[in-house]
C-alpha cells in the first residue's frame, strides 16, 4: 500500500468514510433496541428534559419568592394567612395521588383496564380535591383583603403557588384525556407512550409541591 | 466510532424514567415499590409537619431540619415514583437531573446570596427619602 492510500485515497467520498460497508450493514440490521424499544425511550427522555425544564421554571418563581417573603408592606404575613390543617389535607391529597398514579401505569403496562380506570379516577379524584382546597384558599385570601396586589410577599405566593395549581389544572386535563384515549384506543404503543408521559408529569408536581409546602408554607409559620 | 462497534451494535440499553424493570406477572412487586416510596414519603412529611410546630427544639435549627426533610423526601419521590436508580442504564437520566439541580442550586442560592448582599448595602429607607428631597 503506498502511502497515498494509506492517507485516505483517491477517493474523497470514501476518505472519511472507511468502513462504509459496516455502517449499512449497521442500518440495514433490525435490532430490536433500535426498532421496538427505542421510541419509549427516546419519548420518555425527552420529556424527562422537559420536566428538568419545568423544574428549573419554578425555581425562578421560588428564588423570586426567598427573596420577597418578607416584604409584607405592612400587610399580613404568612403567619396571619396560613392554614397548616388545610395544607395537611392538600399533602396529602397530592401524595395518595402520586401514589395511585403509579398504580395506573401498572395497570397500563399490564393491561387491565379495571385497574388503570380505577387509580385513575382515584388520581383525578385526589388531584381534584386538591384543587377545590387551593381555590378555596386563594379565595379566602382575597375575601380577607390579602390578595395579590396586596404586598410583594403575596405576589409572589400567587405567582408560586397558582403556578403549580395551573399544572396541576392541566395535569388533570390530560388524565381525562388519557382515560379517553386508553378507552378509544386500547393500550397501543404511541397511547401508552403518552401514559408514561403523565405519569412522570404527574409525579414531578408531587416533588414540587414538596418544595411548596416545605418553603412556603411550613418555615413561613415556623419563622 | 471504530468499525468494529458499528458491526456489533450498542451494548447497553437504555431505561426511561419512570419505567421500571417490569414483568407482567410480578405486578406485586412493582406495587411494594410504591407502596414503600408512599410509607416513606408520608413519614417524611408527617416529621416535617412535626418539627414546624414544635416547640422541642432550638427554633433556628426548624427551617434547616425542614429543607433537610425536604430534599430527603425528594430524593424519596425520585427513587420510588419515577424509578431513579444509579444503574447502568439510567446513566442518562441521572446525567440531566444532575445538570438540572446545578441549575436550580445556582438560581436559587444566587439569587438569594445576591439580594442578602444587596439588602445588605443599601442605605436604609429613611435616609434614602432624606436625600432625595
Amino acid at each position: 500500500m503506498s502511502a497515498f492510500e494509506a492517507a485516505g485515497g483517491r477517493d474523497e467520498f470514501n476518505r472519511f468514510r472507511p468502513d462504509r460497508d459496516a455502517r449499512e450493514r449497521f442500518y440495514a440490521e433490525p435490532l430490536p433496541t433500535r426498532d421496538q424499544v427505542s421510541k419509549r425511550i427516546v419519548v420518555g427522555y425527552g420529556f424527562w428534559i422537559y420536566l428538568l425544564s419545568d423544574i428549573i421554571l419554578f425555581s425562578a418563581f421560588f428564588a423570586t419568592y426567598a427573596v420577597l417573603a418578607d416584604a409584607t408592606a405592612g400587610g399580613p404575613s404568612g403567619r396571619d394567612l396560613f392554614d397548616l390543617h388545610k395544607v395537611a389535607i392538600e399533602t396529602a391529597c397530592l401524595l395518595l395521588s402520586s401514589f395511585t398514579c403509579g398504580l395506573a401505569s401498572i395497570g397500563a403496562r399490564s393491561g387491565r383496564g379495571s385497574w388503570f380506570y380505577g387509580a385513575m379516577t382515584a388520581t383525578c379524584l385526589l388531584g381534584a380535591a386538591f384543587l377545590f382546597i387551593e381555590i378555596n384558599e386563594f379565595r379566602s385570601m382575597i375575601a380577607q383583603d390579602a390578595g395579590p396586589t396586596c404586598s410583594a410577599f403575596l405576589s409572589s405566593f400567587f405567582a408560586l403557588v397558582g403556578l403549580h395549581g395551573l399544572h396541576v389544572t392541566v395535569g388533570l386535563l390530560w388524565l381525562l384525556t388519557m382515560m379517553a384515549q386508553v378507552f378509544a384506543k386500547g393500550y397501543r404503543a404511541d397511547i401508552l407512550r403518552r401514559v408514561l408521559c403523565f405519569g412522570l408529569f404527574w409525579h414531578t408536581l408531587d416533588i414540587i409541591w414538596v418544595g411548596i409546602f416545605t418553603m412556603v408554607y411550613l418555615i413561613g409559620v415556623a419563622q | 466510532m471504530s468499525s468494529s462497534e458499528l458491526q456489533n451494535g450498542p451494548h447497553y440499553a437504555d431505561a426511561v424514567p419512570g419505567d421500571q424493570d417490569f414483568d407482567r406477572h410480578e405486578m406485586a412487586g412493582a406495587v411494594e415499590s410504591y407502596l414503600l416510596g408512599l410509607g416513606l414519603a408520608t413519614l417524611l412529611t408527617a416529621v416535617s409537619f412535626f418539627v414546624a410546630g414544635t416547640t422541642l427544639v432550638w427554633a433556628p435549627s426548624i427551617p434547616v431540619a425542614l429543607v433537610v426533610l425536604a430534599i430527603a423526601q425528594m430524593g424519596v419521590h425520585l427513587v420510588f415514583f419515577l424509578h431513579i436508580t444509579t444503574g447502568p442504564d439510567n446513566t442518562n437520566n441521572v446525567m440531566a437531573l444532575a445538570f438540572g439541580v446545578l441549575i436550580v442550586l445556582v438560581l436559587i442560592v444566587g439569587t438569594i446570596w445576591v439580594m442578602t448582599t444587596m439588602n445588605h448595602n443599601m442605605m436604609p429607607m429613611n435616609q434614602m427619602m432624606h436625600m432625595q428631597r
